[in-house]
């Protein structure tokens, strides 16, 4: 069964969650040995974002959201590091992480919905990124709890389509308490 | 110099220092056979690919060096499957090639096609799948470099047909540099402040006591541990994967931990303050409930692999480091325990009143399984290799043959693989046709894997197998019996079927019964002066005859069941 997600960032979950950014060799099969780890452990995996990394193509970058209750980070960094085509780890704590993340949501417009929809861009500080003549595509790249916020406020709708990258993660450059 | 992959293959292994490959072939590692027959490597055909594996386990945990097998594709890789997860739990060295079908013909369901790659995953170090004739030495010099450094394990190269077939032109890579392992870092460098930290723990403890685990087998330090032992008059105990790291004749041994431990080995990390953990993993057979576990014990944790440090059981030290490296740096940093004359009259009370035995017999002429094996130990030359296979003969093999060399006790550890015992006996005697090899099997084990000495016989690879033949799967019967209120289910196998002289007599083998006292000795007298064939002795042994001491699964170490014959009466 799987336990309870939790549901945005630092305020409201201050410790269960751990980003791992973890730079792999860019091989066949590196993604299913990942998985297989984090299935076969029994570690739980929240989000999951992978790209080539810094314009190499011999390595690409996997973020890794996990669930730091279901197991102790040091177990699940300690077995990562196993896997011979992982390269290196970092291993970030929510209040050291700048976190991002993308959201795409298609809304079905309609006179009397629009004016709210754009209300919720505005305040967001979404953008608008695909439009027709009965609905609208928006786009937001923020903190995960934006994010969370803003497909709250979305569900109020009747037509949203609605896909989100997962996080990805760097070092804040300062520690301090605004995000 | 242009190659076929094939022939780049045979060649890399040849470069490894391969002498000896067990294997089967089949249509798709079918190019690779034909250069085997111009190589120096030898080969021995088996009969079934998991005696390939359990012998290429066997010739590594007798050697230390990696074992080899190559199998092809689909049914040939998955029954090496089991021997690839046993090397894995065991952390045994070992290099499997499989064949695949042809590249182009991956993922289409192509005959004997399976995804072998995908299967191993969870139970290898690292696999490959080889996508290019130019790769192959590059690969095989990764596999072996991958199964014997930092902490061993079982690597598979798949090996595509085509590829076997294309050519490339030869070239061998000349340092680690060229592997292409950019996240392999075994080397360590001995944070010498956790050597500190654990030198400080070492001079206070009172009860301290030394958990030897396989680790201290791979990394051969059985003369740094016993001049440790020796200089910190620190008793030691030594896992079912560590038997023969240290002495079983040296008064500082008190045997082997865990679920069929000796009282004292249990009991002692029981009451132990300090427990110093090297290279072992805190398997549940040797916790018991792990809360209970060593309770009152501070932990130095030594092991090659940091992710086993706080996987089980927190440890108050992690040293980070192969076991001889760390046990000289415990040495070079001056390490002394306290005066633990106290600890040790507390221990020799418990030896004296709790040693392993077992129950004569009503019958003189009928034999005990413990027994059996102490007159083969003590007709055995020094440096016998044993093997077994899982259960109770394993156990008791474990407790009453005295180990005194390492790499003389080949098991299935971790996995508890029934029917490893014979190819494994095969793969030491190919690895040291010197020493004699002994087999304690069970009935049971014996025949899951008995085909294997065909192997032996036709490769000239004489061992001597003991089968302690109770007709019954024994340890599931003991199971049984204790936890299950006597009711014994699917457990009964017939003494008399198969009729195992017959059956070793047509495998080429000499077979012998022995089911008296007299009979007994008889046969081990005949078995030790046979060398130029295999032996199998069908000993008939009670089938009520149970392990002691035990713990239950699952129960604390505090509730160790010793020997009927040793219970208090109330």
């Amino acid at each position: 069964m799987a336990p309870e997600p939790f549901l945005g960032d630092v305020d409201r979950s201050p410790v269960t969650h751990h980003i791992l950014s973890v730079l792999v060799e860019n091989k066949a099969g590196v993604l299913a040995r990942i998985a297989g780890l984090f299935a076969r452990r029994g570690f739980n995996i929240y989000s999951l974002a992978v790209a080539p990394s810094e314009g190499q193509a011999r390595f690409s970058r996997v973020t890794i959201v996990v669930d730091a209750e279901s197991a102790p980070i040091e177990q699940i960094v300690g077995q990562l590091n196993k896997l011979i085509n992982v390269v290196a780890i970092t291993d970030l704590a929510p209040k050291d992480a700048l976190e991002r993340e993308l959201l795409l949501a298609s809304v079905v417009t309609n006179s009397e919905n629009r004016a709210q929809i754009l209300g919720l861009v505005e305040s967001f500080n979404a953008s608008i990124v695909d439009v027709d003549a009965r609905s609208l595509t928006l786009m937001l790249a923020g903190t995960p709890r934006a994010c969370d916020e803003l497909e709250k406020s979305l569900e109020v709708f009747a037509e949203v389509e609605l896909h989100r990258t997962g996080r990805v993660a760097l070092p804040r450059l300062t520690k301090t308490e605004e995000n | 110099m242009e190659l076929t992959g094939a022939q780049a293959l045979i060649k890399s292994l040849e470069h490894e220092g391969v002498e000896t490959i067990f294997g089967l072939p089949g249509g798709a590692i079918l190019p690779v056979y034909d250069p085997i027959r111009d190589s120096s490597i030898r080969h021995v055909l088996v009969r079934h690919e998991q005696g390939a594996g359990h012998m290429a386990e066997g010739y590594a945990l007798a050697t230390g060096k990696p074992g080899v097998a190559i199998v092809t594709s689909g049914p040939g890789a998955t029954n090496i499957v089991t021997p690839i997860a046993n090397a894995y739990m065991d952390s045994t060295p070992l290099v499997v090639i499989t064949g695949q079908v042809a590249s182009a013909s991956i993922g289409t369901d192509a005959f004997q096609e399976c995804d072998i790659t995908g299967i191993t995953m969870g139970i290898t170090k690292h696999n490959f799948l080889i996508t290019s004739a130019e790769e192959i030495p590059r690969v095989v010099a990764a596999a072996f470099h991958i199964a014997t450094t930092g902490r061993p394990g079982p690597v598979l190269i798949d090996f595509p047909k085509d590829i076997a077939q294309s050519k490339m032109e030869w070239w061998y890579p000349e340092s680690i540099d060229e592997l292409d392992l950019p996240g392999y870092k075994p080397e360590i460098v001995l944070d010498l402040s956790s050597i500190e930290a654990a030198v400080a723990l070492i001079s206070e403890a009172e009860r301290p006591v030394l958990y030897v685990g396989g680790g201290t087998l791979k990394s051969d330090a059985t003369a740094q541990l016993v001049a440790f032992a020796e200089r910190t008059k620190m008793p030691v105990v030594t896992t079912l994967m560590a038997r023969g790291a240290f002495p079983d004749s040296h008064p500082q041994h008190l045997g082997m931990p865990g679920m069929h431990g000796t009282y004292t080995a249990v009991t002692a990390i029981q009451k132990s303050d300090l427990l110093i953990s090297l290279g072992a993993r805190f398997d549940d057979r040797v916790t018991g409930k792990i809360s209970a576990f060593a309770a009152g014990a501070k932990i130095i944790h030594v092991d090659i692999d940091p992710a086993e440090f706080n996987k089980v059981k927190p440890a108050t030290v992690s040293v980070r480091s192969d076991i001889a490296t760390a046990l000289e740096a415990f040495d070079a940093a001056k390490a002394i325990s306290k005066n633990l004359d106290p600890w040790w009259e507390m221990l020799n009370g418990w030896r004296e009143q709790y040693p392993l035995v077992y129950a004569p017999t009503d019958d003189p002429a009928l034999l005990r399984p413990q027994e059996i094996i102490e007159a083969i130990a003590a007709s055995a030359k020094p440096g016998t290799i044993v093997s077994s296979g899982v259960g109770q003969h394993q156990m008791w093999t474990s407790q009453f043959w005295k180990f005194d060399e390492p790499r003389t006790w080949i098991n299935s550890g971790g996995a508890g693989t029934m029917g490893f015992g014979v190819p494994a006996a095969i793969g030491a005697k190919a690895a040291r046709p010197d020493v004699d090899v002994w087999c304690i099997d069970g009935d049971g084990c014996f025949q899951m894997t008995a085909q294997e000495l065909v192997t032996a016989t036709s490769e000239g690879f004489p061992i001597k197998v003991a089968i302690l033949n109770n007709a019954y799967l024994g340890m599931v019967r003991q199971w049984q019996e204790m936890f299950y209120e006597e009711r014994f289910s699917e457990v009964f196998l017939d003494a008399d079927l198969p009729d195992y002289v017959k059956w070793a007599e047509s495998m080429g083998a000499v077979g012998l019964r022995a089911r008296t006292i007299e009979e007994m000795h008889d046969a081990i007298r005949q078995a030790n002066e046979i060398h130029d064939r295999s032996v199998v002795i069908d000993f008939r042994t009670p089938a009520s005859e149970m392990v002691f001491p035990m713990v239950a699964a699952g129960a604390s170490n505090d509730d160790i069941m010793v020997h009927p014959l040793q219970e208090v009466k109330n």
